[in-house]
């Protein structure tokens, strides 16, 4: 198992170079141009200039070089500097943005927090949800819990957030008046009453991100529940005598359980790369918003930095989810 | 009726050789199946309603969806007339007008048949690609390893992010060459179908695998038929029902996220109408007007339910160890 | 607005009187909402207005423009002129004085050495400085005793106040930058997160494009100002959502740039939560009709090309066929569907100041669909094959007609189209994406500088109060064109001797009225031409809560130019 592990993790470093190279070089190929929004006032040798500060003037290679040694050898300096007080950073250029002028990282620590406290919670609200909505349909399959189950995972499927999203400002915010539409990201949790406060102003991004949630592990559920519950495991157990609600949550359960928690890693990268649409209807300022931002204004280096981070968290995921169905199940063995 | 019976059994006797039943095609069983799942009739009803509404409407309803009418702008539906007699409604624009006097309606019809068109033709290219992919890797042993190692490539790119980048970087070159309209939809169609191939392909890799080893496939080589027409004469048509199943979630994908993007702004230009883009242009108004978010939402919401239903069937209906249980 | 402004005042200096002479921060928290999010606090690095306004809460200059567009002395003790001495007779130098006393928010003096640095930072070449325009022409700042600052000029300048003027150019304290010029200028991302200054407020946290608090500066030179304690300045989300929650929701105080459409901000308003305020600055929607011959047929170095007489657009050269595009407009209808509070109907490419304003040209605010067809048909030009579309020696009346991509424009764009059907113009429409539009590229043909298209829309306006150097915009030089790759700003390809010898004779006048009146006259030269159509005088719509009080609107200077005169109405 450890060299399996090891394998893929030397594996997975070309697959990662290719991907930075590709995305450098869609974003390369883009014709905007970072002055755009500069206002026309602006006269165009001072665009020019401006240009030229960013470093646009470069050759293509010499750029992704630049981009490559920032990254992976400027960064991890920087963190290992934070970490231990060391100086080993000290000016060295890091990833600069090109709207703020500032080391890209540095803003998405910042960001961090806010997508996390969101998009995270959603997805553990999601998966609470989920789960005994997933066994219980499994369980009673056909019964009209399961239809009604099955009716409200499809509407999950079906209403795209921008249109659920829309609906609960309008109702809650708008005309209830219960919840704030616009988020605060500097609101800072000090007690009873301010903790009230966040979580009004995250019960409707929440709960519109953890519809989606809900909907695909409820359906994953039922379906690895109603494969282990017509296993012959099952009537074994039953047959000596065990009660059923041991059978179902200890045997079955712990069975099915394994590829769901698979699925659930799948999913995690999916929560730092933040929720495009849901941050920019409610104002979370969070990585999604940031990205979109970066690409309306062609912030070529935010961009890159914020897709390649996505990249590598996609491919650890998918080794950890690999990794853990074979930890998880003694049948799977990896040679 | 004895007579009858006592006929037929004399006669069948003697017609021994016959089979008593015709026999029965697959499609028949899969069918029957079908039919007993209601969630998926319904489904494929309303799929096939909407089509032909988006297909067949323009001949009927004869407004252009561009056309502006000032002095009739702002009409609310017919329908409001139930609890508001005050209104301002004309029966000649049953869902109403939009602030510049289009007609809802039209606007409904022509901004379905984007949305469809997307979602029909980014389906079929994933899945052109996705089985290709998939059955190459399945059948040629050669080129398996290098040809999974892309999927799994494809499979780590951030899609969205990807998407969106994609989009706003090559929509001018695009446009300039096929103009405003065709530039997008073979922009986006092209997006949706290249970065949706994967599942398809891994799918449809997994089911060649098993069925290479099959005897009749065995059969059919030992004769000397070629790879190409073995895989088309027998080994496509046994991978049919996985490629449908795939085929109704990419469908169902496809238009959201078209909406999706027309939504943040960067799918079809602004003049031109899609259910994700009359829903995000109706968002500032939707209290006033709240048919003008509702009616796109709606639809948007009800095709992809009747797909991921229809779906939902035919995984039940194509399965042969779940038919006939 | 401006007799409500007034009223506004006059209550605010009877009934509100206590709340002037409140203590500083006596009044809480005030919340600002920018849909577009700052990305940086120093104006110097980028050249976007949310930078520039979110930064004139903290850095200052040493004059503004107040909401009427007149300079007021911010940080210099008054304004220099030949009068008073502080211009050179010969303006070729300008000297400031600073007022006495005057600190940064840290403590220390702010001295000469803080402006001959800016001078410095800003023009190094290697800086990208978004402002080097400001510094234009100034040879050098020097210090003139305890408190003046002499700027001197390459050349003789009649309008001397940019350097250090407005929004825009800015003060910066040496102590901070001083490591910080040229290249090094992005690495001090901490000092252009939270840059000292002398304004009414200091940084207390910055988060690009996401949010930045402020607190009252402690060392801020009326110790009786500004009345809040403490600003939110939150970012992102749409014009819709920003207008939302200060007029509906009032979860916040001041939005800003609420660009929508007219129905739906008075729909907002009537929640009578808050107020809808426009200041308008220069900009103006218009219509450009392209001088030079735009045909596709016609290879790269001739197509809108100007070419000196040869090569002139087919009939659009003909003042005759522009003033009957003109005259077929109903502007009254494109700003009530389109702009609302946030424009007004206008005849000038040069609508302000009201100095410079001209009045000859206003007969274009009424449609005349008939008029515009009896010009055409006594100009010669009739539908002569029966097809819709007027004709004369074989050439249609038929326009390409391009603008960039946003939904207010393409509204225009389809109620022109219509207009113009009536007057037997058939016209062709296409969007460009902003991005490309504006975006300057040589090497793309849809830029509005390559104008590859008859007629083009969209919204120009200059910076400050002073029209010299943007009627100087259509100067015959500034023409683009291959030779200077397509960077000039002369879009239309206008090009008249007798212009050149007005804006020539502009930049050697420095008395105020005669400026006015060189300024009218061209402004009614290129109009008469017909080769520029004014359509939308543009404000810019904001909108404060009915508890704020002191906003004065201005587009001279930063919107917020006198936040530290707003407060808190108590009811």
């Amino acid at each position: 198992m450890l060299t399996y592990t090891i394998r893929r993790l030397f594996l997975s470093l070309p697959t990662l170079l290719f991907i930075s190279l590709v995305i450098f070089l869609l974003l390369q190929l883009a014709p905007g141009d970072p002055m755009a929004q500069v206002p026309l006032t602006v006269p165009p040798e001072v665009k020019e200039r401006m240009r030229e500060a960013l470093g646009l003037g470069e050759p293509v290679h010499v750029q992704y070089w630049k981009w490559l040694v920032q990254f992976f050898w400027v960064e991890p300096q920087v963190i290992i500097d934070n970490w231990f007080g060391t100086s080993f950073s000290e000016g060295k250029l890091r990833v600069l943005s090109w709207q703020t002028r500032s080391p890209v990282m540095d803003i998405v620590v910042q960001r961090m927090p806010q997508t996390l406290w969101v998009v995270g919670m959603s997805y553990i609200v999601g998966i609470l949800i989920a789960l005994p909505i997933g066994i219980y349909s499994a369980y009673r399959q056909y019964s009209l819990f399961d239809q009604a189950g099955t009716f409200v995972s499809m509407i999950g499927f079906s209403i795209p957030p921008f249109f659920s999203g829309v609906l609960v400002i309008v109702i809650f915010s708008v005309n209830l008046g219960w919840f704030p539409s616009i988020y605060d990201t500097t609101h800072v949790v000090t007690d009873w009453a301010s903790f009230k406060v966040q979580l009004q102003q995250m019960v409707m991004p929440v709960m519109v991100l953890a519809l989606q949630t809900t909907a695909q592990i409820s359906r994953f559920m039922r379906a690895s529940m109603l494969d282990n519950l017509n296993q012959d495991y099952v009537r074994t157990a039953r047959a000596k005598g065990l009660k059923e609600s041991v059978v179902v949550m200890v045997h079955v359960l712990r069975n099915s359980m394994i590829p769901i928690i698979t699925v659930i890693a799948l999913g995690i990268p999916a929560i730092f790369g933040g929720a495009i649409i849901t941050e920019t209807l409610f104002k979370v300022n969070g990585i999604g918003q940031l990205l979109l931002t970066a690409l309306f204004a062609n912030d070529l280096p935010m961009v890159m930095t914020l897709t390649f981070i996505f990249a590598i968290l996609i491919v650890l995921f998918n080794l950890i989810a690999d990794v853990l169905y074979g930890v998880l199940d003694p049948r799977i063995r990896y040679d | 009726m004895t007579d009858q019976n006592a006929e037929i059994e004399t006669f069948g006797a003697l017609k021994d050789k016959e089979p008593q039943k015709e026999p029965r095609s697959q499609w028949r069983d899969v069918w029957d199946q079908f039919r007993k799942h209601k969630g998926a009739l319904i489904g494929g009803g309303f799929l096939l309603f909407i089509t032909l509404f988006v297909l067949i409407g323009p001949l009927v309803w004869q407004v252009d969806p561009k056309a502006l009418d000032i002095r009739n702008k702002d009409l609310r539906p017919v329908y409001t007339l139930l609890w508001d007699s005050q209104a301002n409604v004309l029966w000649s624009r049953p869902f109403g007008t939009d602030n510049l006097g289009r007609d809802i309606m039209a606007t409904l019809i022509a901004g379905g048949q984007a949305s469809l068109a997307v979602g029909w033709a980014a389906m079929i290219l994933s899945l052109v690609i996705g089985t290709m992919v998939g059955v190459t890797a399945g059948y040629f042993k050669r080129l398996d390893g290098i040809l999974m190692r892309i999927t799994d490539l494809f499979l780590s790119l951030p899609i969205l992010p990807l998407l969106l980048v994609a989009v706003t970087l090559f929509r001018q070159p695009l446009r300039a060459t096929f103009g405003p309209e065709g530039g997008m939809f073979i922009l986006i169609v092209g997006i949706i179908g290249i970065t949706s191939w994967m599942p398809t392909a891994r799918i449809v890799r997994g089911e060649i695998l098993a069925l290479k080893e099959r005897e009749f496939v065995l059969a059919a080589r030992s004769i000397g038929t070629t790879p190409f027409l073995i895989i088309r004469r027998h080994l496509l048509p046994n991978v049919i029902s996985p490629i449908m199943v795939s085929a109704t979630l990419g469908l169902a994908t496809a238009i959201i996220t078209e909406s999706a993007l027309s939504f943040l702004g960067v799918g079809f230009p602004s003049d031109f109408p899609t259910w994700g883009k009359l829903l995000s242009d109706a968002v500032p108004r939707m209290e006033e007007f709240p048919e003008r978010v509702m009616l796109p939402g709606i639809l948007i919401s009800l095709t992809v339910l009747s797909v991921n239903y229809l779906g939902d069937g035919l995984r039940d209906a194509l399965d042969p160890r779940i038919r006939g249980r | 607005m401006k007799i409500r402004t007034l009223l506004m005042g006059a209550v605010a200096a009877t009934a509100f009187a206590p709340a002037a002479f409140a203590e500083r921060g006596s009044d809480g928290q005030l919340n600002i909402i920018y849909w577009q999010a700052p990305s940086t606090m120093n104006p110097f690095l980028s050249g976007g207005t949310k930078e520039i306004e979110a930064a004139s809460l903290v850095l200052e200059s040493l004059a503004r423009f107040n909401d009427s567009g007149e300079i007021v002395p911010w940080l210099a003790e008054d304004i220099p002129t030949i009068e008073n001495g502080g211009v050179a007779e010969d303006l070729t130098s300008i000297t400031w004085t600073l007022k006495e006393g005057l600190v940064w928010s840290d403590g220390s003096a702010v001295t000469a050495d803080d402006l001959i640095f800016t001078h410095e930072y800003c023009t190094h070449p290697e800086g990208g400085c978004a402002q080097a325009s400001y510094f234009d022409g100034v040879a050098s700042v020097e210090a003139v005793g305890d408190r003046g600052v002499r700027i001197n000029f390459e050349s003789p300048k009649p309008f001397p106040y940019t350097a250090f003027v407005g929004a825009e150019s800015p003060i910066l304290q040496k102590a901070q930058f001083q490591e910080c010029l040229g290249t090094r200028a992005p690495e001090c991302t901490t000092a252009n997160f939270g840059p000292i200054g002398t304004g009414p407020f200091v940084v207390d946290e910055f988060r690009p494009n996401d949010v930045i608090t402020f607190i009252a500066n402690e060392n801020y030179r009326d110790p009786a100002k500004p009345a809040f304690a403490t600003v939110t300045f939150k970012g992102g989300g749409d014009a819709a959502a920003a207008a939302r929650s200060v007029l509906e929701t009032g979860e916040f105080d001041y939005a800003w740039n609420l660009q929508l459409a007219p129905d739906v901000l008075s729909r907002m308003e009537a929640a009578g939560k808050g107020t809808v305020v426009a200041a308008y600055g220069t900009s103006v929607e218009r219509l450009h009709l392209n001088q030079t011959n735009a045909d596709p047929a016609l290879g790269p170095d001739q197509r809108s090309v100007y070419m000196d007489g040869e090569n002139a657009h087919p009939f659009l050269t003909d003042p005759k066929v522009g003033q009957a595009l003109s005259m077929a407009i109903d502007r009254a209808l494109i700003d009530e569907i389109g702009y609302g509070a946030g424009g007004q109907p206008t005849c000038n490419v040069l609508p302000a100041p009201e100095l410079y304003a001209s009045t000859a040209n206003d007969g274009c605010l009424v449609q005349d669909i008939e008029g515009a067809n009896a010009l055409l048909d006594e100009a010669g030009w009739v539908d002569s094959n029966g097809n819709g579309v007027r004709d004369k020696d074989g050439i249609e009346l038929s326009v390409l007609f391009q603008t960039s991509t946003n939904a207010v424009r393409q509204d225009t764009q389809a109620l022109i189209k219509d207009w113009w059907s009536q007057i037997g113009v058939e016209t062709e429409l296409r969007n460009v994406d902003a991005s490309v539009f504006f975006g300057g590229d040589p090497g793309s043909p849809d830029t509005f500088q390559k104008f590859y298209a008859d007629i083009e829309m969209y919204t120009n306006n200059f910076a400050g109060v002073d029209p010299e150097a943007y009627m100087a915009n259509w100067l015959c030089a500034d023409i683009p064109s291959p030779e200077n790759q397509w960077q000039g700003n002369n879009i239309q390809r206008f090009c008249r001797a007798e212009y050149d010898a007005l804006v020539e004779q502009m930049s050697t006048t420095a008395d105020l009225e005669q400026r006015g009146e060189l300024a009218k006259q061209m402004n009614d030269m290129i109009m008469q031409s017909y080769s520029i159509i004014p359509l939308i005088h543009r404000g810019n719509p904001s909108a404060h809560i009915n508890t704020l009080g002191g906003v004065k609107m201005s587009d001279w200077d930063s919107e917020l130019w006198n936040i530290a005169d707003w407060y808190r109405i108590d009811n």
